[in-house]
């Protein structure tokens, strides 16, 4: 659980992410694509769901990449090497199916690059053709393009201000290789709740395999608590141990959306409160 | 005869402004004169009431005689946490329902049954405040090594059964924190966390080491805890998934599972928030759905929350039957009650409706009345044509019963489990279909007390202990 390494991946428009190396042998060891773990910074924290991006064998350390959204998002960006987290626990969820599909589109929007990154590796090694659609508002935004080349058989990069890449949303493009492509296998993709709707809107269009990977409130992560249920094809589910990976074209995304934003007007209150300390002590 | 002694509670509106136990024991006076109104029958049969078989009769006698260390031996050879149960355990179903006091053939414990669950409680705080001296004492399975997956109620049980014997026992748990249900279900004033800390280090004074973050099933298989050499493993994995009513409206925001918003305040200190950073709804208008124990923690901590956050009071308890067929405690039934928790019996939640942010803002019910018994012997209730109204409600807490938490058994198909999911056992030895693999409590049989959790727990030890004392006479031959 300590921290071995950090680096800052954006730091620009009031966007924070980084790239933390936690030292985990166990996790190390068993930490599949499409898996998560449970975080948490400080006896008092929160446990919050990161996703497993990457290992280090070698070194026995796992990769998380988080965005600063929220007060613990924000915790994690303030820890430095030599830092311990409190508690981190998993692997948690199903890893995603990897074998050989053939041809696989994967869409990464924003943070959800970093998550793409790992089934992108694992599709890549099972002999699959990779391509990769990632994007963000703009070029200082935009995260792992150096990791996420040598395992695509082709990049392609959307920003909207065109800064960079292509001035498109991810999803145009998508649309774009579905229309040349017509061996397209699997799209996956992890991203914004209103991008990975839209992916799931322009897959069914095409008929074509769509899984997503969601991003529900968790709070024990093992199916515990039901805090991350979701609807599936008009069926509960729990996020944490039936997912995170399902069928892009049966989420309730309305429902997810919506669950998302329960604790709104704490989270608010934490950080602003927070913000006041910090600059307090400054 | 000389008069029940009541046990003395912290006053009902002080007491539910903040999390500080309830029931505040017994003196010493009080616990002489309670002890002193025990029969000492020639042939107790209080006893037979209680899963784990603690001497009721010895140990209330030791009282009498005020040496209270002896009393607590008694106990904890038989019950290893007993300033746990004498809070938590549903005495007026088990051993003061068995009292000779009780009257024959009565569901729960009548009045004048001995206080045994507050004696038991006051010998094991004196002992607290004390210190008590508690080592392994036949170490001979040393050198043997078991894994328990779980620090609740059964696995801490049953490392305390193996640890005496001086087997090594390491304690896998998969929360950060230890305790189980014993943390994140039962709130802090039925039973405080310095009480549960306590006996969680006399555990580690038996060298038992207990490693949190760790799922078994997950960070490490079963197959590889044999591997690494675990001589035997024990399940006490727990009734971990809460059941839903599957009714509409049950995503929207605001509508808890029981074990959602108990883990978020109990062990998350949602009630310290923002000090702690776990937010939980408060509610102007909450509903508490069920009748079990977990439903009056639910509403009493619920209703603590408006108190402390400055809001009048809404907390109220839907059940489809009467308070007579409620599987809770009497005890918490009516500190419920005292506390201001309303109760709306008879009614049939149907569904939930929302805002348009998605969040919950009534429930609709049904009324009920009684009609002939179901299957599990209680009378059935049937809703009522047109009786259908609407009530208020920002939070709504589902407590209805949890399922078997299939983390562990769904990678190790090796282990048998029924249609719920729970694992199979023999009921002599609690062994799995997995050799050397046992298994005890809520992931055995569904939903059940602590107590009865290491009643099984015991069972499992006492196996467990019988087959390493085999392999060590082979060892010797």
């Amino acid at each position: 659980m300590l921290i071995v390494g950090k680096k800052v991946l954006v730091n620009e428009e009031e966007t924070r992410i980084t790239r933390l190396e936690v030292l985990s042998p166990e996790l190390c060891r068993k930490a599949e694509p499409g898996q998560f773990v449970m975080v948490m910074t400080c006896p008092e924290g929160e446990r919050i769901p990161l996703t497993l991006v990457d290992r280090d064998e070698a070194k026995g350390t796992v990769s998380l990449i988080v965005q600063e959204v929220g007060h613990t998002s924000r915790l994690l960006g303030r820890m430095e090497p030599g830092d311990s987290l409190h508690a981190l626990v998993g692997p948690l969820g199903h890893p995603t199916p990897i074998k050989n599909y053939g041809t696989v589109l994967l869409v990464g929007g924003g943070v959800g690059i970093a998550e793409i990154y790992p089934v992108a590796r694992g599709l890549k090694a099972a002999g699959n053709k990779v391509i990769c659609i990632i994007g963000a508002r703009t070029k200082g935004l935009l995260i792992l393009e150096e990791e996420l080349k040598p395992v695509s058989d082709e990049l392609l990069i959307a920003t909207d201000d065109g800064s960079y890449g292509q001035k498109a949303f991810t999803t145009d493009i998508l649309k774009q290789k579905l229309q040349e492509e017509g061996n397209i296998k699997l799209v996956y993709s992890v991203g914004p709740i209103p991008m990975m709707s839209r992916v799931a809107q322009v897959t069914r269009k095409f008929k074509v395999k769509s899984i997503v990977c969601l991003n529900a409130l968790m709070v024990d992560g093992t199916g515990m608590c039901g805090c991350c249920r979701v609807t599936i094809g008009n069926k509960t589910k729990f996020t944490c141990v039936d997912g995170p990976e399902f069928d892009a074209h049966e989420v309730d995304w309305q429902e997810l959306t919506q669950r998302n934003r329960v604790y709104e007007e704490q989270e608010n209150h934490i950080c602003k409160l927070f913000e006041k300390q910090a600059n307090g002590e400054k | 005869m000389s008069k029940v002694i009541k046990v003395k509670e912290a006053d009902a509106e002080l007491r539910s402004r903040s999390f500080e136990e309830v029931v505040l024991g017994y003196t010493e006076e009080e616990a002489l004169a309670e002890a002193g109104r025990c029969l000492q029958c020639k042939n107790p049969i209080c006893s037979s009431g209680c899963p784990v078989g603690v001497d009721i009769k010895k140990f209330i006698y030791y009282i009498t005689q005020k040496d209270y260390a002896a009393a607590y031996q008694t106990i904890r050879e038989k019950n290893n946490f007993p300033a746990i149960c004498g809070r938590v355990c549903p005495a007026e179903y088990q051993c003061r329902n068995a009292c000779v006091f009780t009257k024959k053939g009565s569901p729960f414990a009548s009045e004048k049954a001995i206080n045994i669950h507050y004696l038991e409680r006051f010998v094991a705080d004196a002992c607290m405040k004390q210190g008590t001296a508690v080592t392994a004492s036949r170490p001979e399975l040393s050198g043997f090594k078991v894994a328990v997956v779980g620090a609740g109620p059964a696995g801490m049980c049953c490392a305390g059964e193996l640890a005496r014997w001086g087997v090594k026992v390491v304690i896998f748990e998969g929360l950060h924190d230890t305790g189980g249900v014993l943390r994140y279900g039962i709130p802090p004033f039925r039973l405080p966390r310095e009480v549960l800390d306590f006996e969680i280090n006399e555990l580690k004074k038996l060298d038992v080491e207990i490693i949190p973050n760790f799922i078994v099933g997950r960070t490490r298989s079963v197959k590889e805890l044999f591997a690494e050499g675990f001589h035997a493993v024990f399940l006490g994995l727990g009734a971990g998934i809460p059941s839903f009513l599957n009714i509409p409206g049950e995503n929207l925001g605001g509508v808890y599972s029981a074990n959602e918003f108990l883990t978020r305040v109990n062990l998350m200190k949602a009630y310290e928030f923002p000090k702690c950073h776990t937010p939980v709804e408060v509610g102007r208008h909450v509903v508490v759905i069920g009748g079990g124990n977990t439903a009056m923690d639910a509403a009493r901590v619920a209703l603590r929350l408006q108190k402390m956050s400055g809001l009048e009071p809404d907390t109220t308890i839907l059940y489809r039957r009467t308070e007579m067929e409620m599987p809770a405690r009497r005890l918490e039934i009516e500190h419920a009650r005292e506390e201001g928790v309303k109760f709306e019996l008879l009614v049939n939640p149907k569904a939930f409706f929302g805002d348009k942010k998605g969040r919950v803002t009534k429930v609709r019910c049904a009324r009920c009345e009684l009609g002939a018994p179901d299957v599990s012997g209680r009378r059935r209730p049937v809703e009522l044509a047109g009786s259908e109204f609407e009530m208020e409600c920002d939070v709504a807490v589902e407590a209805i019963g949890l399922k078997a938490n299939e983390i562990l058994t769904k990678v190790t198909p090796e282990i048998k489990v029924d249609k719920w999911g729970d694992v199979v056992v023999d009921s002599q030895t609690m062994e799995t279909s997995l050799k050397n693999v046992f298994a005890g409590g809520d992931i055995v049989g569904g939903e059940g007390t602590v107590i009865e959790a290491m009643g099984m727990a015991k069972r499992a030890a006492r196996a467990i202990i019988d087959r390493l004392l085999m392999e060590r006479k082979e060892e010797r031959k």
